[in-house]
């Protein structure tokens, strides 16, 4: 956390939920009292494609990209995603992913494979690798849709933002009747092991 | 109150408290959320259409200005070649009320045809150009681009990019001020562009672009922050960011008016710096013209004019430069091999039937700007052309005309962008005696930009119901007199018209009639498909449709090839993959 900002690279794919985390993220810096930018491209990627979204958060933001190699944290939501954009991390950085895989169509031509190993790989180059299996909580607390909300709460452990504003902004950013549910998502995430 | 806003999200914002009362645009990424935005939150202070087109959506907002309404339009970068022929005089004619032009440029051409850079249209019709560094600024510049616009009668281009348009950051919001202004008042000498009173107009261009550059000099837009002289660096847009992340302790020029250049400012402030390092995005805009002021500089020789610049490159080209020590670039990682994911069509797409079948009747197919282009990847392969809005029938006219191919050539566009500006081709077919078959892929919503309504959708932006243009009426009253129209689900029936028409000698038109499969609504109550294991022989038939619901199984054939299987949560049950299945392993879901 070099200058006092935080880099967190989320990660996943079209579809996944990914641009609504990085936004709750940065509305919790928000409120926090800090400085905040988020980038990501949408438009074709939405197609099912990779989706990336840049989070940066401290005393004053310049640049809304994340340099390579100076991510503090990335959040992956699909584990080969998480390995595709480890080389943004900074060593000694952290690796959260969900051990979702999502195979894409392109597999099947017989020209791509999905890489085997993906966590073992990751594992070797990432010693402060975490990966959650997000689906179990989310299958055990009744919606897998929660997956996302119970990410944050693995991300929550990695930075330093308060638990109670977390919880403020899921409550306020959560869709209708569902605030409870979703921040004791956010509470089962953040005491996963 | 401070919120977390896009670029695109803070300048509908800005128009909104500035006064603006007319909006247009046509979809592009990435401009589209302007115009979305504004409909959403403001659409009671602020008329917002999408226009359809961007030529259309300019000139509107031109005569809305003229008649007193401070007025936006906001368009994409190629989007403003669309609209360039009314905006080159437009420079002379000047507006009423203040009048923004937004090009939201797209380098790295994330969804884009190209990388153009747009500030050129500022400079080549010698009006101002504003670049806004985040989000704070593309609000407060809204406020500059309607006072200069008013103050020197002039159109200002304000010019963005994906990294502005898309990022988010703090922006603090206030209130509405309305400024007053007259409605529409003849004086011919400003509005008839005729020869005898162009040519004056034109005089006045030239006086306005010298007081615009007296303005570029004092005004607070152009911003000088001192600092360690070594390094002097003048920089715009999103590339400030990036060298400021980088070089937080040099002196900077910041440019918020890109165009003109305030040319003394420049002069003192290289006068007061070692060196004078240009970081720009794109093209050598800026450094060019320093160039050309006489005033030594350097830039692209380090930061290159291809594709969008970042941190990273920003501080190699600062290494390249001598600027940094090699010392301070971060230590490079090596990245793993992951096998890529290109957007597809997605599942239920009516495109996927109707390239199913196309792919039946061995033609070239010429394409246009829409979701259909993702056909021209594999496994579908279908599409062989894409150049800009409008443009497929007119290549598959000119191809054939040429007589040199011996496969016929086929036209594919979108309901959205037949409006746009595939019109004019059609009628150019049946009046130039084409003979070629054009295909409408009518899906009721413009898609790729994330399902906006046209004039084929009955409904406008601000929530009206209207009009809907009947394809099949227009189609006939260009003077087409073969017209079908076929659901592409239905695989036997849309190759046995596709080759009845294409093999007409007379210019014909096919029609699918299927919407989009995520606008206006998913489709409810499907029934879905499942394989069944063990009729399943791995012969690939599925995949080679494209669905991202069908996926290789664990399970496999004799050979060691692996089955099929289908995602049910992602299945829409538009029964392609059914059809395909020579197996007749791919079955209904019994509920």
């Amino acid at each position: 956390m070099k200058d006092g900002t935080t880099n967190v690279l989320i990660v996943g794919v079209g579809g996944q939920g990914v641009l609504l985390a990085s936004e709750i993220l940065c509305e919790v810096a928000k409120v926090m009292g800090l400085d905040a930018k988020k980038s990501e491209v949408h438009g074709m990627s939405q197609r099912g494609g990779v989706v990336t979204s840049h989070v940066r958060f401290g005393k004053k933001v310049h640049s809304p990209l994340i340099e390579e190699g100076a991510a503090d944290v990335i959040l992956a939501f699909e584990i080969a995603e998480g390995l595709r954009w480890v080389h943004y991390l900074r060593p000694g950085g952290t690796l959260i992913a969900s051990d979702q895989r999502i195979v894409p169509p392109i597999a099947t031509t017989g020209k791509f494979a999905y890489p085997e190993k993906v966590e073992e790989t990751i594992k070797a180059r990432v010693p402060k690798t975490k990966v959650v299996n997000a689906f179990e909580i989310g299958k055990r607390l009744g919606n897998t849709r929660l997956v996302n909300t119970i990410l944050l709460g693995v991300l929550s452990r990695e930075i330093d933002l308060e638990e109670s504003k977390w919880l403020q902004v899921i409550e306020r950013m959560a869709p209708k009747g569902t605030g409870e549910i979703n921040k004791k998502a956010f509470t089962e995430g953040r005491a996963a092991k | 109150m401070e919120m977390l806003l896009s670029g695109n999200e803070a300048f509908a914002r800005g128009v909104y408290e500035h006064g603006g009362e007319f909006a247009s645009a046509y979809p592009g990424t990435p401009s589209t959320e302007i115009l979305e935005t504004l409909a959403r939150q403001c659409k009671a202070d602020v008329y917002c259409e999408w226009s359809i087109n961007e030529k259309v959506a300019l000139e509107v907002a031109v005569g809305a200005s003229w008649g007193g309404a401070r007025s936006i339009a906001a368009m994409k970068h190629v989007g403003v070649n669309v609209a360039a022929d009314p905006l080159m005089t437009l420079a002379y004619t000047g507006v009423g009320a203040g009048l923004i032009l937004v090009s939201a440029d797209d380098p790295s051409l994330h969804s884009s045809q190209n990388e153009q850079d747009n500030r050129f249209y500022g400079k080549f019709a010698s009006i101002p150009v504003l670049e806004p560094a985040d989000s704070q600024e593309s609000l407060d510049m809204v406020k500059d681009a309607f006072e200069i616009s008013e103050k020197f009668d002039t159109p200002v281009l304000f010019r963005v990019t994906t990294r502005i348009a898309h990022s988010k950051g703090l922006v603090k919001i206030g209130e509405r001020r309305t400024v007053e202004h007259a409605g529409f008042e003849k004086n011919i000498a400003k509005y008839v562009m005729m020869p005898v009173f162009a040519i004056v107009r034109h005089r006045m261009v030239i006086e306005r672009l010298e007081a615009l550059k007296r303005f570029a000099e004092t005004t607070p837009l152009n911003a000088v922050e001192m600092g360690d002289t070594k390094v002097g660096v003048i920089s715009g847009s999103v590339a400030y960011q990036y060298a400021k992340e980088v070089l937080p302790g040099a002196s900077f020029l910041k440019l918020g008016l890109g165009f003109p250049l305030p040319m003394n400012k420049i002069m003192d402030f290289a006068s007061k710096v070692d060196r004078l390092i240009v970081v720009e995005e794109l093209e050598p805009f800026y450094e060019e013209q320093i160039l050309a002021a006489g005033i030594p500089c350097e830039g692209k020789k380090f930061f290159s004019n291809f594709m969008e610049l970042n941190v990273e490159r920003v501080r190699e080209g600062f290494i390249a430069a001598g600027a940094l020590p090699k010392s301070s670039a971060l230590p490079k990682q090596a990245q793993e091999n992951v096998l890529p994911r290109p957007p597809a069509l997605c599942p239920g797409c009516p495109h996927r039937g109707l390239m199913m079948a196309l792919k039946k009747c061995g033609v070239n197919i010429t394409g246009d700007i829409g979701c259909y282009t993702l056909s021209a990847l594999p496994p579908l392969e279908t599409i062989d052309t894409c150049l800009c809005m409008g443009a497929s029938i007119n290549h598959a006219f000119g191809i054939e005309k040429a007589k040199k191919t011996k496969k016929k050539t086929v036209a594919v566009i979108g309901d959205s962008t037949f409006l746009h500006s595939g019109i004019t081709g059609l009628a150019n077919v049946v009046y130039n005696r084409g003979t070629q078959t054009t295909i409408i892929v009518d899906n009721r919503i413009t898609a790729m930009t994330g399902g906006q309504d046209h004039p084929g959708t009955s409904r406008t932006l601000m929530g009206e119901k209207t009009h809907a243009i009947d394809l099949v009426e227009l189609v006939k009253a260009l003077g087409v007199e073969h017209v079908r129209t076929v659901d592409p689900f239905k695989q036997e029936e849309t190759i046995a018209v596709l080759k009845e028409e294409i093999a007409r000698e007379a210019p014909s038109v096919v029609i699918t009639t299927k919407p989009c499969v995520l606008f206006p609504s998913k489709l409810k109550a499907v029934t879905k498909f499942h394989v069944i294991a063990e009729k399943c022989t791995a012969c690939g038939a599925c995949f080679r449709i494209g669905c991202p619901a069908i996926s290789a199984s664990s399970e496999k054939n004799e050979k060691g090839r692996a089955k099929s299987q289908i995602d049910l949560e992602l299945c829409t049950g538009c029964t392609l993959c059914f059809q395909v299945c020579p197996e007749e392993a791919i079955q209904e879901l019994k509920k």
